[in-house]
């Protein structure tokens, strides 16, 4: 153990409101990402211990942790990992989504970068819990570095015998491989993931009957997980279910990393416990307030596919609770309550400077770019939600334009083999239900009942196509 | 450029296809990443030579080519530059960024389209293109520079950020 206090790089010290499990090790003076550096500080302690547990025990900390998937959708990690089929014959493979494509998201490449050990000991003591001999890193082809340090603290981890045949004189065989991404944001879908780990173009598979846990990879039962949820089983060992669950608030449970970007004067990313900190804490007092005389409009909590608050909404809970946006816990179940989602934790900042249909046009961008063009209604919704947006913010829309953008998101949502066709249609939702006047405000009202074209003039009378 | 793999190319490439020990298949991403980081683009030849490899047929491979932004099939510039596009660097001003890197390395970016995302400067020194959140949106405008990351690019200096790069 190193004897000196933890320290941090001038300007990176957590802030007093931080309480760090994962992030730890993050930005610490002294701190390396070798083994060494990571077996000084009480690495791979945990996965000793893993191995004089019974494998359902460990399952049943996590289960008892009450963690929940840090990569979006917020389930129970434990409950995941009993979804193997009990009568399960076939190999089982364990998948750790590194893909970190949610925009707005900017946490698992400090813990891939900074402290891979951390994740691999998760890791391997996932694959011990659930009998996986084999796992991939599916890392995004944007951090080629991420790539090198992984493979490197791979090698590191066989050498010592962490990895490999007979790991620990434990019996257990586990071998543990990156895979890099080629830059499509739909392989962080899991089902994608795998296709594009099985070499191919990654068209998310539909579930049922692909759940990953029963069908994966391989056709083989399959776990996915996040980064950062794959680091907090460490802790969870280290501390225990019961005492990991002390942290946060019931039913969200521990820490989590917040990365907050937009308009504040101190965007970056803080680790708190899940619920303890308001939306109102994470902007004055972690990110040190919004600029100079700027007010609040709106806020996307979640990762781009949240569905955006608007600064002056009160939410009434069906628990008699009424919040203003600055009163929200930072946990999973309220920010549901209050219409939107916790999701990955990228929580995006727009104050009285920000035009909605200059934002709204951008993330409509993002979406017709990485639809991966399986299914109708996402492949031509999301292009024709870019393209309505487009001409909003060219200034050469009619108004019935945003009636029209929100009809050909109403046709996506529910109607698609994956969670993108929600992803792509809750943000032109919610913009419109939230800042439809603004936007119609964009428009021009002389257009209003005419058939526009795509450059604003007025198409040939007749004549549907647009 | 021609393509002809070396031994050493072809020794590592051995390497990685026994990651995969249940399917070759599974290797096509990582063959042709090690392909491209070689031969900065993907020929046709190299679609043909990894089919071949791995037992497919070049269709199997030129679909995951086409499909994917992270793999070229024209050469780029001596330095490829990918600026971030999406909401949070737009908001720290990463179109500017990009306006301000193509005036600075002489990049026509008019035609750039889905089929063509990334525009090279006429001496081939320089390419550049947008790319979709690069997940470091608290520091942003953020842009790559080859492997190389940058945050928070100040966009009156990327004559600085260029200067690094030695052409
Ligand atoms: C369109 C889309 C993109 C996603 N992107 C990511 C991602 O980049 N990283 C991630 O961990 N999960 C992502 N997910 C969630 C994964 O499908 C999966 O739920 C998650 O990796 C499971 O891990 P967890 O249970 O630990 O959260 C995405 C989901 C969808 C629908
Ligand atoms: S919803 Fe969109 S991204 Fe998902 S499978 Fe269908 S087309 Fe692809
Ligand atoms: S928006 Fe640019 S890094 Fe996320």
């Amino acid at each position: 153990m190193m004897a000196s206090a933890i320290t941090y790089l001038p300007g990176k010290e957590p802030h007093v409101r931080e309480h760090r499990l994962i992030f730890k090790n993050i930005d610490r003076v002294g701190y390396d990402p070798s083994i060494e550096c990571y077996e000084q500080n009480g690495g791979y302690v945990q996965l000793k211990k893993a191995f004089t547990m019974a494998r359902a025990d460990i399952t049943n900390e996590v289960k008892k942790s009450g963690l929940r998937g840090r990569g979006g959708a917020g389930f129970p990690t434990g409950v995941k990992w009993g979804f193997i089929p009990p009568t399960n014959t076939k190999p089982v493979y364990i998948i750790c989504n590194a893909d970190e494509s949610e925009p707005g998201t900017f946490k698992d490449r400090y813990i891939l970068h900074q402290d891979p050990h951390q994740l691999l000991e998760g890791m391997i003591i996932a694959c011990f819990a659930v009998g996986a001999k084999l796992g991939y890193i599916y890392i995004r082809e944007e951090f080629p570095m991420a790539a090198i340090i992984v493979e490197k603290a791979i090698a590191e981890a066989h050498a010592k015998g962490y990895l490999g045949k007979n790991i620990q004189g434990s019996g257990f065989d586990c071998e543990l491989y990156v895979h890099r991404g080629a830059g499509a944001y739909i392989c962080g879908e899991e089902t994608g993931l795998i296709e594009s780990l099985e070499g191919k173009r990654p068209y998310p598979r539909i579930k049922p009957p692909y759940f990953p846990a029963a069908l994966g990879l391989y056709m083989c039962p399959t776990i996915v997980n996040n980064v950062e949820s794959l680091c907090h089983v460490k802790h969870i060992l280290e501390m225990g279910g019961e005492t990991y669950a002390k942290l946060g608030t019931p039913n969200n449970t521990g820490t989590r990393i917040l990365c907050v970007s937009g308009d504040v004067v101190n965007p970056g990313y803080f680790e708190v416990e899940v619920g303890k900190v308001t939306m109102g804490e994470v902007i004055d007092v972690l990110c040190g307030g919004l600029k100079p005389g700027r007010k609040l409009k709106a806020i996307i909590p979640g990762g781009s596919s949240a569905k955006v608050l608007r600064a002056d909404e009160v939410f009434k809970l069906k628990d008699g609770r009424e919040l203003t946006i600055m009163d929200i816990p930072m946990d999973f179940d309220t920010m549901a309550a209050c219409g939107s989602m916790a999701g990955s934790g990228g929580v995006i900042i727009m104050d009285d400077s920000r035009s909605m249909s200059w934002v709204i046009n951008n993330l409509n961008n993002f979406y017709a770019h990485e639809s991966c063009g399986q299914c109708t209604p996402c492949r031509e919704g999301s292009l024709w939600m870019k393209k309505i947006s487009d001409r909003i913010v060219a200034g050469t829309a009619s108004p019935d334009d945003v009636d029209t953008l929100e009809s050909v998101a109403n046709q996506i949502e529910g109607k698609t083999i994956c969670a993108f066709g929600e992803a792509c249609s809750w943000p032109t939702q919610s913009f419109i239900k939230k800042f439809g006047d603004e936007l119609k405000g964009d428009c021009k009202p002389e257009l209003a009942g005419k058939v526009v074209a795509e450059e604003g003039a007025i198409a040939a009378a007749g004549l549907v196509a647009v | 450029m021609a393509f002809e793999v070396s031994s050493e190319l072809e020794k590592k490439i051995d390497e990685v296809i026994t990651h995969y020990p249940v399917s070759k298949r599974s290797a096509v991403l990582p063959l042709l990443h090690l392909i491209q980081h070689e031969f900065r683009y993907i020929q046709d030849e190299a679609v043909n030579w990894v089919a071949a490899k791995l037992g497919l047929e070049p269709i199997q491979v030129l679909e995951v080519v086409t499909f994917y932004p992270g793999f070229r099939q024209n050469a780029p510039g001596k330095y490829h530059i990918r600026v971030c596009r999406t909401l949070s660097c737009a908001m720290a001003g990463s179109y500017e960024l990009m306006d301000a890197l193509c005036a600075a390395t002489k990049i026509d970016r008019s035609h750039a389209d889905h089929h063509h995302p990334i525009s090279v400067s006429a001496d081939g020194k320089y390419s550049i293109e947008f790319a979709e959140c690069l997940a470091s949106c608290g520091f942003g405008p953020v842009c790559m520079v080859e492997d190389d990351f940058h945050e928070k690019v100040d966009v009156s200096k990327v004559g600085e950020l260029l200067a690094k790069y030695p052409v």
